[in-house]
C-alpha cells in the first residue's frame, strides 16, 4: 500500500514540478533551448517513475507504529530547534541539549544522556574549534 | 610511460609532512568508519568533506584525506562482518557469510588477516589500473562532444538505476528527484531564477553538501531512532576469541588465485558508471562460489569466501574513482561524494583535470598507494585496536554523527537556513529508505543537474535545437545503446541477482542463528 499512496504523491510532486516549470520567466537572452525544455524532461520522468511505482508496488514497507513517527517527528523538531537556538544561546549549550535529548531517546538513562550530551558538546568543542580552528556558533557567553 | 613519471612527481606531492600526516588520519578514521555498524564508505566521507573544507585544505591534500577515508572504510567494513555478523557497510554484507562462520570456528583472526591481505590485494591492483586506465580514458574522453556528454550522463544513471537496484521505477524516481532539486536556483545560461519561490536563500541553488550530509547521515540517525529497543541496533559484544592474526603461507598460497580473480572483477564492476563497491563483492563472491565451491565449504567458514568478497570491493572502489576523475561521472555513492568534495572545491573533474589539475591526479594516487601501505600494517597488526572500537554503542555514536554533521555544515555557511535544509533532507532520506527508493541516484541528480543540462543546451544550441544531433555521432548511439540495455536488461535479469544477495544473506542467517 506504501508505494501506491507514494506513487499517488509522485504524481503530484510532477504535476507540481512541470506547472512551476511553466512558471519560469524568460529572460531577453536565450538559448535555442531555454530554461524550461529541461525541467519538463525531469517532470515528465518523475511522472512515468510515479505512475510505473503506483501500478506495480512493492511489497509494502513495516511503517513503524505511530508512537515511533511521533518520535521522528519531536526529533526532528528538536533538530530545527537546535539549528534556529544555534547562534542564540551558542554552540556549548545549544549541542549538550540537543546531543542530551538524541542520546536519552535511544536508550541512555536521563542522567546519563545529560553527562552524555555535555561530554559530545565539549568533545566537539575542543577538537573542532580549540584543535582544529574551525569556527562555531558563538553565543552571548562566548561559546 | 608519460603516466609513470607524472606518478613519481605525484610521489613528491604525497610525501609531504602534511599529506603523510592527512593520509595516516584519513586511514586511521576510514576504518572505524567502516568498522561501525550504521557509518559507511559514503556517510563518513560525508560528514568528514565540511571538515576539510573549513579546514582550508588546498584540494590535493582535501582529496588525500578523503580518498583515504574511503579505502579505510572499505578495509574497516569487514571487521564488523566477520565479528558480529553485521555487515559494517554495505560492501562488506557478503563478508559474514563466510567470515562470521570462521569467527565461530575460533578462527577470527585468520579471517581477520586473509580479509586485511585480500583487501591490499584488491586496492593495490586497482590504484595500478588507476595509473594505467584513466589517462587512457582520458584521451578517449577528449573526443566527447556535449552531445555524448549527455548520452554518458544518461548512461551514468541508466546503469546505476539498472544495475544495482530492484525497482527500475524507483531508480528513476531517485534519479529525477536528485535533477529536479539541483534545477532550483538561478539558471546558469540565461540568469533567470527556477523554482525558488521568491526565497532568496534558493537563488543560489541547494548546496550539494547540505543534501549530502542530510541524506546520508542525518537519516541514519533517525533510522536508529525508529529501531531503537527492537535489538537490530544495539551493539553486540565482540568477545570471541581473536586467534592468531598472521596470515600463514599456505593460506595465503591458497587464496591467491581467488584473490586475483576477484580484483579483475571488482575493477570492472567499480569502473562501470554507477555499480560500486557492493556490486563488486557480489560479483567476486558468486564467481569464486561457483567456480572453486567442489566441496562445499563456501557459506560454513571458507578463508576464499573471506578473501573473494574483500578483494572484490576494494578493487571496485580504486575503480569507481577511474570514471570520476577521468570523465566527471562517479561510478558509486562515494566517489559521487568525493566529486561533490572537487566540485565545492572550484575542480571540475573530467578530461582537462589531468592537463589543468596534474598534481591533484597524481598527488592523489601516489598517496592511495601510500595509503594502501598504512592500512595493511593498521588491519593486521594492529587490528586489535579496532576491534574495541566497535564496542560504541548506537546511543552514543548517533548523537555524535549528528551534532559533526552540524557543525560540519555551519562551518562552511554558518547560515541557519542551510542546517534547517539539511535536517529536511535528513527526514526526506529516512522515508526514501523506507520505501526502499535508493539514494545514490538522488545525490547523483544534484551533483550532475546543472552539468547534464547544461551539455544537452550547448548541444542544441551548436545545432540549432535540432533533436536528431542527439543521436549523430557514432559514440553517442554506442553510448545510448549501452544506457538502454543497461537500464532494461537488468529488469529481466536483475531481478535474480538481488534475490540471490537475499537468499544468501537469509541462508547466513539460518546458519549462524
Amino acid at each position: 500500500m506504501g508505494d501506491r499512496i507514494f506513487g499517488g504523491i509522485g504524481l503530484v510532486v510532477a504535476a507540481f514540478f512541470i506547472w512551476q516549470a511553466t512558471q519560469i520567466q524568460l529572460s531577453f537572452i536565450s538559448d535555442p533551448f531555454g530554461p524550461k525544455v529541461f525541467p519538463y524532461m525531469i517532470g515528465t520522468v518523475l511522472a512515468l517513475a510515479s505512475l510505473a511505482i503506483m501500478l506495480r508496488p512493492d511489497a509494502a514497507p513495516k511503517w513503524p507504529e505511530a508512537a515511533r513517527l511521533a518520535e521522528i517527528g519531536v526529533a526532528a523538531v528538536v533538530l530545527f530547534a537546535y539549528a534556529y537556538a544555534l547562534p542564540i544561546a551558542g554552540f556549548i549549550i545549544a549541542t549538550t541539549l540537543a546531543a542530551a535529548y538524541l542520546s536519552w531517546r535511544l536508550g541512555t538513562k536521563p542522567v546519563q544522556a545529560l553527562l552524555a550530551g555535555v561530554a559530545i558538546s565539549i568533545g566537539i568543542y575542543v577538537v573542532f574549534h580549540l584543535i582544529l580552528g574551525l569556527s562555531l556558533a558563538r553565543g552571548p557567553l562566548g561559546f | 610511460m608519460d603516466s609513470f613519471y607524472a606518478l613519481m612527481g605525484g610521489f613528491e606531492i604525497a610525501l609531504t609532512f602534511q599529506n603523510l600526516g592527512l593520509a595516516f588520519l584519513g586511514c586511521f578514521l576510514g576504518t572505524i568508519i567502516g568498522a561501525l555498524p550504521g557509518l559507511g564508505p559514503s556517510n563518513g566521507v560525508a560528514i568528514l568533506i565540511p571538515l576539510a573544507f573549513s579546514l582550508g585544505l588546498d584540494p590535493t591534500s582535501a582529496m588525500i584525506l578523503l580518498t583515504s577515508v574511503y579505502y579505510g572504510a572499505m578495509y574497516g567494513g569487514r571487521i564488523s562482518s566477520i565479528l558480529l555478523n553485521i555487515p559494517g557497510d554495505e560492501p562488506a554484507l557478503m563478508t559474514t557469510l563466510d567470515g562470521y562462520p570462521m569467527a565461530k570456528q575460533g578462527r577470527a583472526g585468520e579471517a581477520l588477516a586473509i580479509s586485511g591481505v585480500a583487501s591490499f590485494v584488491g586496492s593495490f591492483f586497482a590504484t595500478c589500473g588507476l595509473v594505467f586506465f584513466a589517462p587512457l580514458l582520458v584521451k578517449f574522453a577528449l573526443l566527447f562532444q556535449p552531445a555524448d556528454y549527455f548520452a554518458l550522463y544518461v548512461l551514468a544513471f541508466a546503469t546505476l538505476g539498472g544495475v544495482s537496484s530492484t525497482n527500475q521505477a524507483k531508480a528513476a524516481f531517485a534519479a529525477a528527484l536528485g535533477l529536479g532539486i539541483a534545477m532550483i536556483g538561478v539558471d546558469g545560461q540565461t540568469g533567470v531564477p527556477r523554482f525558488a519561490f521568491g526565497e532568496v536563500h534558493l537563488y543560489d541553488g541547494i548546496d550539494f553538501l547540505v543534501a549530502i550530509v542530510g541524506l546520508f547521515a542525518l537519516s541514519e540517525v533517525f533510522i536508529f531512532l525508529e529501531h531503537r529497543g527492537d535489538g537490530s541496533g544495539e551493539g553486540k559484544e565482540a568477545k570471541m576469541t581473536i586467534g592468531r592474526i598472521t596470515p600463514s603461507f599456505e593460506m595465503l598460497k591458497f587464496c591467491t588465485p581467488t584473490m586475483i580473480r576477484s580484483t579483475i572483477l571488482g575493477f570492472l564492476a567499480g569502473v562501470l558508471p554507477g555499480a560500486g563497491a557492493s556490486l563488486g563483492s557480489f560479483m567476486a563472491y558468486s564467481a569464486e562460489k561457483a567456480l572453486v565451491n567442489k566441496n562445499d565449504t563456501f557459506g560454513k567458514g571458507d578463508p576464499r569466501g573471506v578473501a573473494a568478497p574483500e578483494a572484490g570491493n576494494n578493487s571496485a572502489a580504486g575503480g569507481a574513482l577511474v570514471p570520476m576523475l577521468a570523465l566527471g561521472v562517479p561510478g558509486s555513492g562515494t566517489t559521487a561524494v568525493l566529486l561533490a568534495m572537487l566540485l565545492a572545491l572550484n575542480i571540475t573533474p573530467g578530461p582537462l583535470l589531468f592537463t589543468k589539475n596534474p598534481d591533484v591526479v597524481w598527488g592523489l594516487t601516489a598517496a592511495l598507494f601510500i595509503a594502501n601501505f598504512m592500512l595493511l600494517f593498521m588491519n593486521i597488526p594492529l587490528v586489535g585496536l579496532f576491534v574495541r572500537v566497535l564496542l560504541i554503542p548506537p546511543k552514543f555514536l548517533m548523537p555524535i554523527v549528528a551534532m559533526v554533521s552540524f557543525v560540519g555544515i555551519y562551518g562552511i555557511s554558518g547560515s541557519t537556513f542551510d542546517l534547517m535544509v539539511m535536517v529536511v533532507f535528513g527526514i526526506m532520506g529516512w522515508g526514501l529508505r523506507k520505501l526502499e527508493i535508493p539514494l545514490v541516484p538522488v545525490i547523483m541528480g544534484i551533483l550532475l543537474g546543472n552539468a547534464m543540462e547544461a551539455n544537452l543546451r550547448r548541444a542544441m544550441t551548436i545545432d540549432n535545437g535540432d533533436w536528431t544531433q542527439l543521436f549523430h555521432s557514432p559514440l553517442s548511439i554506442g553510448l545510448w545503446t549501452v544506457a538502454v540495455v543497461g537500464f532494461v536488461l537488468p529488469i529481466i535479469f536483475g531481478k535474480a541477482v538481488k534475490m540471490r544477495i537475499q537468499r544468501a544473506k537469509a541462508e547466513s542467517d539460518g546458519l549462524s542463528d
